[in-house]
């Protein structure tokens, strides 16, 4: 059974089609980008896979069943946006996402945090952005989850510390699990990806195996999408 | 051990041809028994699929071998090292004749710009 389905997923906003016929399928023990520019749709389609969101028409099913209670115990999702409460400290933060998830591990997060050079007892709203990044994603992928969806984990950070990010997502998640990444910052992330899935304007414009791409196009998937959106520009003109 | 790769290439085969290099040049040794997929992904940081599939790639090169719930490990044949070790000397030189020919070299005065390279032999390492 595929992780996740998407069949002919529609999405409006007062009327504005934001995402058009989505089909897609994600299996399990893949690491997948989900790439396109601002505005492409990404977070929209990350919304609904987490039940943040009703498709207009079509569906989504995890694990062959509608989002709901269920999906939500086997996805481990992180937002665009920080929703940690300011007043909390990771320390706070680690025992609240305990009592929350049953497949929390607070020993990994523990030592992430100290791998992470960051302060059990600082309060949150007194950090970095990028120190709040990195919280966040400890918590997301110190859970046991069956599928990680991480809408721009690189958002905020600088380059030697997506490079840290990076491997914290590749050791710590389980075998058979897959992971969901949403980034417009192709290049930092391209080396982990097994697969890309492309979408532009609410389309699904690709989906295709890292490497097949980098065989047939003979170039960098980061590059390769560059080509795409300059050949798309002189077609408007 | 360092791994680094280019975006443009597929990883895997990267992956293949570095860790073929370690292995001919005995850094991994003859026999030596592997990490598992796992650990070897978190030491070259790379997705553990992509670590697998090179590891099937040397597999089929008869590279490594697995033992059935022991692991994976180097082959003990040497002959076969030796084999690819050359392939390596030959493609290296190649290269080399190549890009003396864009500067408008023949072989014969490439190869005497080898010869008459100066200072002390470098002990492999």
């Amino acid at each position: 059974m595929n992780l996740i389905e998407c069949k002919d997923l529609c999405k409006e906003f007062d009327g504005k089609p934001v995402l058009k016929n989505v089909n897609l399928k994600i299996e399990s023990g893949r690491i997948i980008g989900l790439l396109g520019k601002n505005g492409a749709g990404k977070t929209t389609l990350i919304k609904i896979i987490n039940d943040l969101l009703t498709p207009t028409s079509g569906e989504v099913l995890i694990e062959g069943k509608k989002p709901g209670v269920e999906s939500k115990a086997v996805i481990s999702y992180l937002p665009e946006r920080t929703y940690l409460n300011p007043d909390m400290t990771p320390g706070q933060a680690i025992s609240f996402f305990h009592d929350f998830y049953s497949d929390f591990d607070t020993e990994r997060a523990e030592r992430l945090l100290q791998d992470m050079n960051l302060d059990k007892n600082q309060k949150i709203s007194k950090m970095s952005k990028g120190m709040r990044e990195k919280l966040q994603l400890l918590l997301v992928m110190s859970r046991d989850a069956r599928l990680y969806v991480l809408d721009e984990p690189l958002g905020g950070v600088d380059p030697a510390t997506r490079d840290y990010i990076l491997d914290t997502i590749l050791s710590n998640f389980k075998e058979g699990a897959s992971i969901l990444i949403s980034t417009h910052l192709i290049s930092d992330i391209e080396r982990i990806l097994d697969d890309v899935i492309f979408i532009d304007e609410g389309e699904i414009a690709l989906s295709v195996s890292a490497d097949e791409l980098r065989v047939n196009e003979n170039e960098s998937i980061d590059e390769y999408f560059r080509r795409y959106y300059d050949v798309r520009k002189t077609d408007k003109i | 051990m360092n791994f680094v790769f280019d975006n443009d290439r597929p990883i895997y085969i990267q992956l293949v041809e570095q860790l073929e290099k370690y292995i001919v040049s005995g850094k991994i040794g003859v026999g030596e028994r592997l990490p598992s997929v796992r650990e070897l992904a978190l030491l070259t940081k790379v997705n553990p699929n992509t670590m697998q599939k090179a590891l099937m790639e040397l597999e089929t090169e008869k590279l490594i071998y697995t033992e059935r719930t022991n692991g994976k490990f180097v082959t003990t044949d040497q002959t076969l090292i030796q084999r690819h070790k050359e392939k390596f000397a030959e493609e290296k030189t190649e290269k080399y004749l190549k890009d003396m020919a864009e500067l408008g070299f023949g072989r014969k005065e490439a190869s005497a710009y080898i010869m008459n390279v100066e200072g002390e032999e470098n002990e492999p390492d």
